[in-house]
């Protein structure tokens, strides 16, 4: 390696900072929030949508919105799930956007009770369809129901047909013999499918029995894996073909992503007797700067172009019952028909009793 | 400043002028100011809250936190798998080093960039990885690993292992052979020698490499998650439990407290080893130390080392390997369908997209916000290395500066979740500034910055510290300024640090993922954040997508350490 002179090494560390600058997001960044400094002022012209990480749409979508309303639209996601609710809580002074989305069934009383939210009624087309999905007891409209779907045990079916096994049906039948060393869950307390799972055999068991439901489950040797992916790509036999267990806790819309190439048929199916309902909603946020750009932007979510898009894009069910689902959806990923009930005053209540008290049984 | 022609300035520790201790309180000052705003502030806020109750001090949380008999268990735990894996790392890495840095061989400069994959690597892919491997049907499933105390610690290990090799290595290349051959010159034997003269030598750095990989171990989050879950759970996975979905603060309180102890634990016992084998060390100015690697009888050293490094080279590629393999299936087939892929944003059964952005746009996203980052950390970093090295004479001085060196390592022992949170509490107007930093996206390198600094510091402070200060004080003796002496003495040297802080610390922001994931926006998501959702969705596709950007951060991971490599060859300093 040649030697340098300290000339040569100034002149190399000036080039290096200048394509640093070149390369730096902050000249990158912000881009979009720029271009709103104009005439029309910051605070009219931008909509903060504070969201979890999974929220995306299809290219050109959100564009739409900010060509037809003159809105620019800047998407924040402090969060999955359960953190996204509590940064809201613990922001309630000085909130972090206008508009929240994502808070779900296991969360949206919390959201309610602790103040957080606006109350807004869209007049969208689709609020008929999402006042379906209101959350008991918001008389005031603090929540709208977007999208909704149903976490369910998934079975592969080739898995079964190969051992000539029947498939399991009930929670009941995951404590028999033959279906020992099979499933395999997620923890409730790290989560969100996990308690939504726990959940129903709450609602399906009862708030006592539900611990000796698990304790026999674990004798027929539940797997309990830490996340979602981790289940469905490492442990279970459908998804990749490699996991060793056929029964895995997942969404009742995962089956039409399990369709080979060239065929029609998913190699997985839902149990749609173990489910329980999610619902995501989206609220205006209290002390929110820009009121009514969080409505429209709201009121944009329950439009056809968004509805439409989120089954794809989200992989949740749209609350519009105006657009279609996608063909593979029709025909397989069917809802269950009678989801677990439970309320989410409940669940706000006892969530961590209902969690500790399944970490003592499953885990000790 | 010593002034040319003052008695004994060894001996006797001459006054600073006031200009020069000016400069070096402004040295000082600024990375104070940037640790204050962007790690103890906002940390400090979200702990308060949890010991206040209605408007006044309430500490009922510990009695409370600590009658659990689950608080003792996390708390073993977290010692308990820290600290294995914290010797075995140590154990392993330092063959490591000899091997990697004191030998010559062919593909040496990629084996060193290999190395340091796996500690950028998304924990959430390393986990599938790793399950991949241990599960049942794995490779190595036949040791039924899989969810036992010994695949966490092998995890951790996994992770680890660059740590003590770089920083060992980076020292003990620059060692002065001459010491050690004059050992076995006298008639030591080559395991008396390497234990009499060359490890106290590398006290330092394995000291530093040792408190920073238990500082890691013992706030790993991901990988205990997705390997052993609760029952293995550690301070951190709690951490993140009560305060992401229960919002006890009261209890995430007092778990943040007894981490900051664990930690600062830690640290105190590293400082003290240090102090105690801390001396000058005669560096050598070239790598010129470096021989080739001997294999066969007669050279049992180096056969030993190279059989080690080897075994866990093969540790390290299984998980990898596995990682490559598997991005290269698709769903018809083999080929390189996932990586075609990468351009689009994914896909569900609806024909919609799993993501906002394409892979590449990530990437970019991701290069450039750890340019950001990196630069933040090198200063900042830099200058903490710089005031850190200096020994001045006067107790309180000294105290004030080994106090800085503890100050600014305290962000690796802090759970992420609690920096995230803390800066959706305070950012909203720093320091009155109308500027809601929350939302800006300019907090994201800067909360990659917070992470990186302590590494910056650990690669150049031990060699900064091991500089001889006769040199400085003949520059000064010579007439040199302050300046000239920092110029001539001290950045030569240090810039053979450099290149490998400037590597670590972009690596670092690269693989970021526990600030980001609170911080980044949807819209413009990192390489981890978009990994992290294409393997939250069902789908050969986006699993397959997944895998190929994790193969793709490792590579530009690999590529960086290769080039800080490079640099730091280019950047040797002539003088010496």
């Amino acid at each position: 390696m040649a030697r340098t002179t300290p000339r040569t090494r100034l002149a190399a560390g000036a080039l290096t900072v200048l394509a640093l600058a070149g390369c730096s997001a902050i000249g990158a960044d912000d881009g979009p929030d720029d271009a709103t400094g104009d005439a029309t002022g910051a605070s009219d012209g931008t909509v903060t949508l504070v969201t979890h990480d999974s929220f995306a749409l299809s290219d050109g979508i959100l564009a739409q919105f900010e060509e037809e309303t003159g809105l620019t639209v800047k998407q924040v996601a402090p969060g999955d799930g359960g953190a996204l609710v509590n940064q809201l809580v613990l922001t309630k002074e000085n909130p972090l956007g206008d508009l929240a989305y994502g808070i779900d069934t296991t969360f949206a009383s919390r959201a309610i009770d602790e103040g957080v939210l606006l109350p807004y009624t869209s007049q969208a087309p689709a609020a008929v369809d999402a006042a379906q999905h209101a959350v008991p007891g918001d008389d005031e409209g603090l929540l709208t129901a977007v999208d909704f779907g149903d976490v369910c045990l998934n079975v592969d079916h080739a898995w079964f047909a190969e051992r000539g096994v029947p498939e399991p049906v009930t929670l009941d039948d995951l404590t028999k013999p033959e279906y020992k060393d099979l499933l395999v869950v997620t923890n409730p307390a790290t989560s969100s499918p996990g308690l939504s799972f726990l959940i129903a055999t709450i609602a399906q068991k009862g708030e006592v029995q539900y611990q000796d439901y698990w304790a026999k489950l674990r004798a027929n040797g539940v797997k309990v894996a830490e996340g979602w992916s981790d289940a469905y790509y490492t442990d279970f036999s459908g998804a990749d073909g490699n996991g060793p267990r056929p029964i895995v806790l997942s969404y009742a819309s995962s089956p039409p992503s399990t369709v080979p190439e060239g065929t029609d048929e998913p190699t997985t199916g839902a149990l749609l007797e173990t489910c329980m309902r999610q619902v995501e909603y989206a609220g205006v946020l209290a002390g929110a700067e820009n009121v009514e750009g969080a409505q429209r932007l709201l009121d944009f979510l329950l439009s056809d172009a968004v509805q439409a898009d989120i089954p794809g894009s989200m992989y949740m069910y749209p609350v519009s019952s105006a657009v279609d689902l996608p063909a593979e959806w029709e025909r397989w990923a069917p809802l269950a028909t009678d989801p677990a009930p439970i309320h989410p005053k409940d669940i706000e209540a006892n969530r961590e009793t209902w969690i500790a008290g399944w970490t003592d049984v499953v885990i000790g | 400043m010593l002034h040319p022609g003052r008695d004994h300035p060894r001996t006797r520790r001459s006054r600073l002028p006031a200009g020069s201790a000016a400069l070096w309180v402004l040295a000082a000052g600024l990375p104070l100011a940037f640790l204050a705003l962007f790690f103890v502030w906002p940390v400090a806020t979200l702990v308060a809250r949890g010991f206040v109750a209605d408007g006044a001090l309430d500490l009922g949380g510990f009695a409370d936190v600590f009658s659990r008999p689950r608080t003792w268990r996390i708390l073993g735990l977290t010692l308990a798998q820290a600290g294995v894996a914290t010797a075995l790392a140590v154990l392993l890495g330092i063959p490591g080093a000899y091997v990697l840095f004191r030998c010559r061989f062919p593909g040496r400069g990629a084996l060193r960039a290999f190395v340091s994959v796996p500690f950028v690597l998304p924990t959430v892919v390393v986990g599938v990885a790793f399950r991949a491997v241990l599960a049942e049907g794995g490779p190595l499933g036949a040791l039924h690993l899989d969810g036992t105390f010994a695949a966490i610690v092998a995890a951790l290990v996994f992770f680890n292992y660059t740590v003590v090799v770089r920083t060992v290595g980076g020292l003990w290349e620059h060692l002065d052979p001459r010491a050690e051959q004059a050992a076995r010159a006298l008639g030591a034997s080559p395991v008396r020698a390497f234990v009499e003269v060359t490890l106290p030598a590398l006290g330092p750095a394995i000291a530093s490499a040792a408190s920073l990989v238990f500082l890691f171990c013992s706030t790993a989050f991901g990988t205990v998650l997705v390997l052993g879950g609760l029952r293995y759970g550690t301070i951190e996975t709690e951490i993140w439990v009560q305060t992401t979905q229960f919002l006890d603060l009261r209890a995430a309180s007092v778990l943040s407290v007894v981490q900051l102890v664990v930690v600062a634990g830690a640290l105190t016992l590293a400082a003290r080893a240090r102090r105690r084998q801390e001396r000058a060390l005669h560096l050598t100015a070239t790598a010129g130390a470096a021989h080739p690697l001997r294999l066969g009888r007669g050279h049992g050293v180096d056969t030993a080392a190279a059989a080690v490094t080897a075994l866990v080279l093969v540790g390290l590629a299984l998980p990898l390997v596995t990682l490559v393999v598997r991005s290269l299936r698709t769903p018809t087939g083999w080929g390189f369908g996932n990586y075609v892929a990468l351009g689009t944003t994914g896909g569900g059964a609806g024909g919609g997209s799993a993501l906002s952005v394409t892979v590449w746009d990530a990437a970019l996203t991701s290069l450039r916000t750890a340019t950001d980052a990196t630069v933040i950390a090198l200063v900042v970093g830099g200058l903490v290395a710089l005031v850190v090295s200096r020994r001045p004479r006067a107790r309180t001085a000294r105290r004030t500066v080994s106090v800085l060196d503890a100050l600014f390592m305290l962000p690796l022992g802090v759970s992420a979740v609690t920096v995230g949170f803390g800066f959706l509490l305070t950012l909203d107007r720093p320091l009155g500034l109308p500027v809601d930093l929350r939302t800006s996206g300019l907090l994201v390198p800067i909360a990659q910055a917070v992470v990186a600094v302590p590494l910056v510091v650990r690669t150049v402070l031990p060699v900064l510290r091991a500089i001889d200060p006769r040199l400085r004080e003949a520059a000064a003796t010579l007439g040199a300024g302050p300046g000239r002496v920092l110029r001539a003495v001290d950045l030569p040297i240090a810039a053979r640090a450099l290149g490998l802080a400037v590597g670590f610390a972009f690596a670092v922001s690269l693989g970021e993922f526990g600030a980001t994931s609170f911080l980044a926006r949807p819209d413009r998501p990192t390489l981890p954040v978009v990994v992290y959702r294409l393997i939250g969705r069902p789908g050969e596709q986006n699993y397959g997508m997944a895998l190929a950007a994790s193969v793709l951060l490792a590579l530009l991971t690999a590529g960086i350490m290769a080039l800080a490599e490079r640099l730091r060859g280019s950047v040797r300093g002539g003088e010496l």
